[in-house]
């Protein structure tokens, strides 16, 4: 019935498409196929409202004919009128015969509709009946399948009852079953009897009051109790690795066994075992020596790199799996365990600290920086767990790195004095003649230069401690402490201070007493170099230091370089001093030997200036060459020599021993006596052993100074001849002559000369003085 | 002018002797007397016409006797001998006479005996018997030590023992002081750059600090109150103190001078007072607080320190003095080659240099009150 709805529907809709297709081929007018119609079935008011009224449209709907007519008429040519007509008149012919065509087709459709309609009316009617049957029957089943139910309900019962039973039995079957499992397995996997004793227990408990499953209970429970003893035994007494002493703690906890006992039983376990890998670690090491007698310990037999990785992973790894494992058993209750971590890695500490001590040489540094990186890094995990041990570790690593740098420091001072050595040597090894060795500033070049270098060189091995891909160099110590404390005071200015200690103690030290002095030319250089240090070594050496290592501002206080600077003035200033003293002294010497043992009185007419003074004169003259390579010339008194030399000569010939003899006629000493104090009140107070400047004049002043003096002093102590008077005047002319130009200022040389001679001739028994003219004559031949 | 002394014998005026030298005229020795209260110095000279006096040093027992070492001059010789003698009596107590006419009331010394040297060699000084009754003295002549026995109240005087230093290099002694300490039987000299203990019983070298100086050793002095304490000064600008029981090491060492050390002499009675002379024309007076005898800070025991409780309660409050340069006095304008305390008043000091003035000083009172308080 359905079939025939739709065979109609279709039928409809065949009819509206070849009315589409005649539309279109009617062609002209006709735009829309559908337009005319439904205008003409629905006349759409708003659309033709809408429509502009052209009475002109021979289509639209206001077409009025005789508007049309009209404007055609009153338009058109007649041709035109004529072919309109005739269109006109064939458009409606074909207009009629497509009706006549509409009106059949449309026909045959509606006639056969009313036969559809009429056969679904008989359709209908019989389909009724055979419902109400199928009601019926229906009815029916349902009767007779609430019978059967009915009838198989109480087997089904029974059936559910019997399936429960069995279960319950097999589940009985297994309990009994609990105590020979639990045997078979306890031997070989008391792992899966703990699972199966954990699963038979719940059921065991809450059926105990019921004999049978209490005795499966006793049993399983004596079983449990037995393979607990067991793991016990094996906990106790096995060496277990870290994993099997886990699992069977574990099992033991399971086992409900007391938990603190456990745990301290775990911990003596996990104890041993670090013992011993502590004890290997140790092995390592070469036996302690408390005595310190052992000349030289055996050089370890790994390096220390091997060490400390063979340390961390076996003993940091060990302590962290059972710290780890120790947390995951007894909770987060780390009570036991942070001493016990805590007793242990102290010992490792002092273990690894033992074998740092052990690479006394300068080794390789990086290795060093690697080795206590790792070691570093390893910790890390542990002291998670450990926080105490934390400051413990940084401070190990701290000390180490500090260990290093002093031992950088201390052979820098090896080197340093190797250096010294090679200057000695240099400067004591006879040279051949005619070659020269090298000079004095190519020596103080060199060790200068050698010396920085090697500073720079330790420097850049230090800074591997504070390179960036250090774990360690984070830590705040190495960020600021070190930088500031070890490094820059602990061995740069620590160095430096050193290095001007060791320069003062040439000046200071042992060289009156016993060990043998350092040649005065050392003295001189090292004089140089602190002086060179002071002016400008000083800065860079901590421009440099700073710039690697970038001290914190709240960083302790720093020695400021100015003090540096000082010191090594000090320093400088004591050995220059010092070399003046020594080459005074040595000129000194000379003089007060000649002086004290040649027999004044008896002594013949001088003819030439003493063998003595030529020496003493070519003694200074080398003085000044030495000096004169490494300090600058410096400054004379303002005075023009030749001014002075005449005052000199005036001055000497007024009153010394001179042509004008009268004023020293031994009638008149009190004269000579007031001349002298007289000249000397206007005279500035000469020191003899006072502190020189830092330049050639000066130091050869303060040495002729001493020289001259001994001079004084000596002549004041023995009693001369008339000739011997005359000798003295010689010589005091000679040197006058020489050394004048060597000192700074004139005045001192000649005051002391001429106090030589007043002395001369007030020691005299006889003081008849030379012709000057003869004195000059003498010195100028020899 | 070389030779000063305190009279040693003298306890209460403050005098001193001084001998000149002089090659042309006769010599004298000047008696200084220094009136405290009046701040008025009289001088009383004696001739001495010997010779120039290179040592002169006084009689612990009598005012009145004197020993000097003299320049005995001849053409071609000069040699250096030593006598003993006695002043006139008036002198011998500082009689006051006015200065102006000490020239005109010139008196002379007698004689009382030679020390006879010529198988010796140069005297180069004479040591009393510190706590003696002026009977020994011993003399240091070239490189031997004499010792002599002054008899008949010293009309003669007889050499009871004597002994060389032989060796190699410079062996001269340079000058020697005897100790009081030990009942008067050590000595101490110095040669070239070494001092040397004796002991003048058996006349054995006891002690020797070798290169004591680095250059000469001029004088020596002994701690009154310290019997091991010994300063030594010498040509290398330094006054240095030894322990002679340990002779290795100098316990202290002073570089003020800027030229040789002649003279280093204790104070008396307070140790720490050390008086200098050099001839940097300088008189350094030092407080050596740190080895005298004096308590001084922690170095003192436990029970001394009760002791000294008990005494000076005020000793804790005051602030121990450090070692220090008291003061320097630049009143000589030539070398000082002598310095002396004085034997009366332990505060007073006097200082000899070349051009022949004598200049006496005091401790500066505020020291002196520190000390004594």
């Amino acid at each position: 019935m359905a079939a025939v709805t739709a065979g109609n529907g279709a039928g409809t809709g065949g009819g509206g498409s070849p009315e589409a297709a005649s539309g279109g081929s009617g062609g002209g007018g006709w735009r829309r196929p559908h337009g005319p119609l439904q205008r003409y079935y629905g006349p759409s008011t708003a659309e033709a409202a809408e429509a502009a009224p052209d009475p002109t449209d021979i289509n639209g709907p206001h077409f009025d004919p005789e508007v049309f007519m009209t404007k055609v008429r009153s338009e058109c040519p007649l041709g035109q009128l004529l072919a309109r007509e005739a269109a006109l008149g064939r458009e409606i012919r074909a207009l009629d015969s497509d009706m006549q065509t509409l009106l059949y087709e449309n026909y045959n459709k509606f006639i056969s509709a009313t036969d559809t309609i009429r056969k679904m009316k008989v359709d209908f009617r019989h389909m009724e009946a055979e419902m109400d049957d199928l009601a019926a029957n229906m009815a029916a089943i349902s009767a007779s399948s609430a019978r059967v139910s009915a009838a198989l309900q109480d087997r089904h019962r029974r059936g559910a009852q019997l399936a429960g039973v069995q279960a319950l039995l097999r589940k009985l079957q297994a309990l009994v079953e609990v105590p020979g499992r639990l045997r078979r397995w306890a031997g070989t996997e008391p792992a899966r009897a703990l699972r199966c004793h954990a699963r038979a227990r719940a059921v065991l408990r809450h059926y105990r009051h019921l004999p049978s499953f209490r005795a499966i209970e006793d049993e399983s429970h004596a079983i449990m109790a037995d393979l607990a003893q067991r793991l016990r035994t094996r906990l106790r007494c096995e060496t277990l690795d870290p994993k099997e002493l886990t699992e069977c703690v574990e099992m033991l906890l399971q086992l409900e066994e007391p938990p603190e006992e456990l745990s301290e039983e775990f911990l003596s376990q996990a104890g041993a075992r670090l013992e011993a890998e502590l004890a290997a670690l140790e092995a390592e090491l070469p036996e302690a020596d408390p005595s310190g007698t052992a000349a030289t310990p055996p050089p370890p037999a790994s390096d220390i790199l091997d060490f400390v990785d063979r340390g961390s992973s076996a003993f940091v790894g060990t302590l962290c799996q059972l710290a780890g494992s120790y947390r995951a058993l007894f909770g987060e209750d780390t009570g036991r365990l942070e001493p016990f971590a805590a007793a242990l890695a102290t010992r490792y500490f002092a273990l690894l600290e033992r074998r740092l001590a052990l690479e006394r040489g300068l080794g390789d540094t990086s290795l060093l920086v690697r080795a206590l990186d790792r070691f570093h890094r390893r910790l890390r995990a542990l002291l998670e767990l450990l926080p105490a041990g934390a400051d413990a570790a940084a401070a190990l690593v701290a000390r180490a790195a500090r260990e290093r740098v002093d031992r950088y420091l201390r052979a820098l001072q090896t080197f340093f004095l190797g250096c010294l050595g090679d200057v000695r040597q240099a400067l004591a090894a006879p040279r051949p003649p005619g070659k020269e060795g090298p000079g004095l500033p190519d020596l103080l070049a060199t060790l200068a230069a050698s010396v920085l270098g090697q500073l720079k060189a330790v420097l850049a091995y230090v800074q591997l401690f504070t390179a960036r891909d250090v774990a360690f160099a984070s830590l705040p110590y190495f960020k600021g402490e070190f930088c500031v404390t070890a490094v820059r005071e602990g061995l740069v200015v620590a160095f430096v201070r050193w290095l001007c200690r060791t320069a003062r103690g040439f000046a200071d030290g042992p060289a009156e007493r016993g060990a043998p002095a350092a040649p005065p030319a050392l003295l001189l250089l090292l004089a140089r170099l602190c002086l060179d240090y002071e002016n400008s070594t000083i800065s860079y050496i901590l421009t440099l230091t700073d710039e690697q290592f970038p001290p914190q501002d709240s960083g302790p206080a720093v020695t400021p370089g100015p003090a540096l600077c000082a010191e090594a003035r000090g320093a400088a200033q004591r050995l220059l001093d010092h070399y003046v003293q020594v080459q005074g002294a040595a000129v000194a010497q000379m003089l007060r030997k000649s002086v004290e043992t040649r027999d004044w009185l008896g002594t013949v007419e001088p003819r030439n200036v003493r063998a003595v003074m030529k020496r003493v004169v070519e003694d200074i003259t080398a003085i000044d060459v030495q000096v004169g390579q490494l300090f600058e010339e410096g400054v004379r008194r303002a005075q023009s020599s030749d001014s002075s030399r005449r005052a000199f000569s005036v001055y000497s010939s007024s009153r010394a021993p001179g042509r004008y003899a009268p004023s020293y006629t031994p009638s008149a000493p009190m004269d000579t006596h007031l001349l002298s104090n007289i000249q000397k009140l206007f005279s500035e107070r000469i020191d003899i052993f006072s502190p020189v400047e830092f330049n050639k004049v000066s130091v050869l002043t303060g040495i002729i100074k001493i020289s001259l003096k001994t001079l004084l002093e000596c002549v004041r102590l023995r009693t001369l001849g008339r000739f011997g008077l005359q000798q003295v005047q010689v010589d005091g002319h000679y040197l006058q002559l020489y050394l004048w130009r060597f000192a700074s200022d004139e005045r001192v040389v000649q005051g002391l000369l001429d106090e030589v001679a007043a002395s001369a001739a007030h020691r005299c028994l006889d003081p008849v003085p030379m012709e000057h003219s003869v004195v000059e004559l003498i010195c100028e031949r020899g | 002018a070389r030779a000063l002394t305190p009279q040693t014998a003298e306890t209460d005026a403050i005098r001193f002797l001084v001998g000149t030298q002089s090659l042309r005229y006769d010599n004298q020795i000047h008696i200084i007397d220094f009136d405290d209260e009046n701040n008025i110095i009289n001088k009383n000279v004696l001739l001495h016409q010997v010779g120039e006096i290179w040592h002169i040093s006084t009689s612990p027992a009598d005012k009145g006797v004197v020993a000097t070492c003299y320049n005995k001059t001849s053409d071609t010789k000069v040699m250096t001998c030593a006598a003993v003698w006695r002043m006139p009596k008036e002198l011998e107590s500082g009689s006051h006479e006015s200065p102006d006419d000490s020239s005109s009331n010139t008196q002379t010394l007698e004689l009382l005996c030679h020390l006879d040297n010529t198988a010796h060699g140069n005297m180069a000084c004479v040591m009393w018997e510190p706590m003696g009754d002026g009977k020994k003295i011993i003399s240091l002549a070239d490189n031997n030590i004499l010792l002599w026995d002054l008899q008949e109240s010293s009309a003669k005087a007889v050499l009871s023992s004597s002994t060389a230093l032989e060796g190699k290099g410079q062996l001269k002694f340079t000058s020697g002081r005897w100790s009081p300490h030990h009942n008067c039987t050590q000595i101490a000299t110095a040669n070239d750059t070494t001092v040397r203990g004796w002991d003048t019983r058996s006349m054995r070298q006891i002690y020797c600090i070798e290169n004591a100086h680095g250059q000469l050793v001029r004088d020596l002095d002994f701690n009154p109150n310290k019997q091991y304490y010994l300063a030594s000064c010498g040509d290398d600008c330094k006054v240095k103190f030894w322990d002679t029981r340990n002779v290795t090491e100098p316990v202290k060492t002073l570089e003020e001078h800027s030229h040789w050390v002649w003279n280093v002499r204790y104070n008396h009675s307070h140790d720490q007072l050390i008086l200098t002379g050099s001839s940097d024309s300088r008189v350094i007076l030092s407080n050596m607080v740190s080895i005298s005898s004096e308590p001084f800070g922690h170095m003192v025991d436990d029970d001394e320190l009760s002791d000294q409780e008990d005494q000076h309660p005020e000793e804790k409050i005051k602030e121990p003095l450090q070692d220090s340069v008291i003061a320097t006095y630049e009143e000589h304008e030539d070398s000082v080659y002598a310095v002396e305390w004085s034997s009366a008043d332990p505060w007073l000091f006097a200082s000899l240099s070349y051009d022949g003035r004598l200049v006496i000083n005091r401790v500066p009172r505020a020291l002196k009150y520190h000390i004594l308080l």
